[in-house]
């Protein structure tokens, strides 16, 4: 028993897992509108042509022209270097939340699944009882109890999306707590800790990659729905979400105002649920959807 | 089966148990006083710590708990800070015109999501299935908000079709109903599609055919009816997802029901009625997937409960 044979199968596992992945158009293309949009939010104090929070009152509402590709609002903003920005508090805030969910829900999972008996019981319970609410009410609710700011959004985000990563772990880890390798690592003397994070969690992150990236979808459209209410991010900060909420008001007289910002969130959530697909049809062919 | 069905009815009271320790220690642990709330900001200190007492909110947590699941049992939601209404009175009140938005979605949904999965389905693989399966996918992900506002501007604005907003008849009704809709329609046209293909290519099919029986015939006599059947039980589940959506799109529209509610209760903080809305729906959604659960071997008797 050498370590020698594995290397070349797990390398060849993981080309074929690219190749399918590569193969699958539609997840490249998500996969390329993530990066984007990561290159916009990182560099858009570089890349904005105004400052997103100068008023200009010679200019407001003013309809798409050279200066302004994309008009400006009641202030005389710059819709596009507002549009830019605000890629910055979504994907943020869709990132941060999610991470405080893997992290949190997979730990809750692990422990549930690994140690069964009455902590499962109680955790499963509580999973249960997230889940009976409706998803967006929750956040809705739980925001408004926190106080309207872009942390409590996050951590109202974050708090709705645990159970979903909770559930996902603990079923993978049920069905990999009977497998061999396991079992061996156990029998080698590895204890619950060292088995838990070092052989069955590798094991199940696939599974923890898709979820994640289709949360970060769900997380970014909870984000933009709780500012267009005026729970989220607060004026004058560009996010997506307000810059809705405010454009309602003059859908009339300046629809292009609603434009923008409806598109890219758009576009953002399709390509995050894009690349999740993608990254499951990659990672477990045999589970393909069709 | 009585035996899996009384089980999951212990199990929904369970949850619901559950769920209803989680919206108390919610709002235990709300950062503001609620005896500060109900009494306004100019309130002597006294005043505040009579209405505390008055609320009970000096107990000990379990205690105010206990005095919380009570009252719930019966229907008490508390009441209203600014309103100073009980909220179950309130919640009463939305509940016809969100119960109708609901519908209509529902109705939408099928109709809409329905015929496009069989079109896809009998068309596999080519153009059709194609451009069907593109835009159930683009439906699901569409941010409802910019939806609203998007149908808003375009069908009442540009072309006039329907009114803005406002609470009315089926012309008020259609886009509200629609916004909510388009993702469920694109859910079902999924559904059918697959559910239909896994049909048409059982034995049963294949001698029907075989019988003399022409295609037309197989598909209505027997592909879709059991193609739809177990679409039909999942009717049921759309109110728990609507439950959200309803806050977004009835804010956008002005339609008078739980969502406009809870919307007008965010702007000023009324915890009570967010709360209140929180649970009942979470009561809903418990007791729709329970309803589901008895309702399947009624209408699809190939499902049997172990």
């Amino acid at each position: 028993m050498t370590a020698l044979p594995a290397v070349p199968t797990i390398k060849r596992e993981r080309n074929k897992t690219l190749r399918r992945f590569t193969a699958n158009r539609l997840a490249v293309a998500g996969l390329i509108v993530v990066l984007l949009l990561s290159v916009v939010a990182l560099l858009s104090p570089y890349i904005s042509p105004f400052d997103p929070a100068k008023q200009d009152f010679a200019a407001l509402l003013q309809s798409p022209s050279a200066a302004h590709p994309l008009g400006t609002d009641e202030l005389g903003r710059d819709t596009l270097s507002r549009v830019l920005y605000g890629a910055r508090i979504s994907l943020s805030a869709g990132l941060v939340s999610v991470a405080l969910a893997l992290v949190v829900g997979t730990a809750l999972g692990l422990i549930a699944g690994f140690v069964g008996g009455w902590l499962d019981e109680l955790i499963g319970r509580i999973i249960d009882a997230l889940l009976a609410f409706p998803f967006l009410i929750l956040a809705i609710s739980l925001a408004a109890i926190l106080g309207p700011s872009l942390q409590n959004t996050m951590l109202a985000i974050a708090i709705v999306t645990t159970p979903a990563f909770a559930r996902v772990t603990r079923a993978q880890v049920l069905a990999q707590r009977e497998l061999d390798y396991v079992q061996a690592a156990s029998a080698l003397g590895a204890s619950s800790g060292r088995t838990l994070l070092r052989h069955i969690l590798p094991n199940i992150s696939g599974a923890l990659i898709v979820q994640a990236s289709l949360a970060i979808a769900e997380a970014v459209l909870a984000e933009s729905t709780l500012s267009f209410l005026g729970l989220g991010v607060q004026p004058p900060t560009p996010s997506w979400g307000s810059m809705l909420n405010t454009a309602r008001g003059y859908l009339q007289t300046a629809p292009w105002l609603a434009l923008a910002p409806g598109v890219i969130i758009f576009l953002t959530v399709l390509a995050f649920n894009l690349l999740g697909d993608g990254l499951r049809d990659a990672l477990d062919p045999r589970g393909r959807t069709r | 089966m009585l035996g899996f069905l009384g089980s999951r009815l212990l199990q929904s009271l369970l949850v619901l148990l559950a769920a209803s320790f989680i919206t108390f220690t919610l709002v235990f642990l709300l950062p503001a006083d609620p005896a500060r709330m109900v009494a306004g900001p100019s309130a002597s200190v006294q005043t505040v710590t009579s209405i505390r007492h008055e609320m009970g909110l000096d107990r000990p947590f379990l205690g105010q708990y206990g005095a919380y699941l009570g009252r719930l049992v019966q229907g008490d939601l508390g009441r209203s800070y600014k309103q100073n209404t009980p909220v179950s009175t309130l919640l009463a009140s939305r509940i016809g015109p969100t119960l109708q938005l609901m519908l209509g979605a529902i109705a939408l949904e099928l109709l809409i999501g329905l015929p496009l999965g069989i079109w896809a389905a009998l068309s596999r693989g080519r153009w059709p299935d194609t451009v069907v399966m593109g835009l159930a996918f683009l439906g699901a992900a569409a941010p409802q908000f910019w939806l609203a506002l998007s149908l808003v501007y375009l069908l009442a604005y540009r072309f006039n079709l329907f009114p803005l907003g406002g609470y009315g008849g089926l012309s008020h009704l259609f886009l509200p109903a629609l916004t909510l809709g388009i993702g469920g329609a694109g859910w079902y046209a999924r559904m059918m599609r697959s559910q239909l293909l896994e049909v048409l290519s059982q034995d049963y099919i294949r001698t029907a055919r075989a019988k003399g029986q022409t295609a037309r015939g197989v598909l209505i006599g027997h592909a879709l009816r059991n193609a739809t059947l177990p679409i039909a039980t999942m009717i049921g589940l759309d109110i728990g997802t609507f439950m959200g959506g309803v806050v977004v799109v009835e804010s956008v529209f002005g339609w008078p029901g739980l969502g406009r509610l809870v919307w007008d209760a965010i702007r000023v903080i009324d915890i009570p009625i967010i709360v209140g809305v929180v649970i009942f729906s979470a009561f809903v959604i418990t007791l729709s997937n329970l309803l589901a659960d008895f309702v399947q071997p009624l209408i699809d008797p190939r499902v049997r409960y172990r």
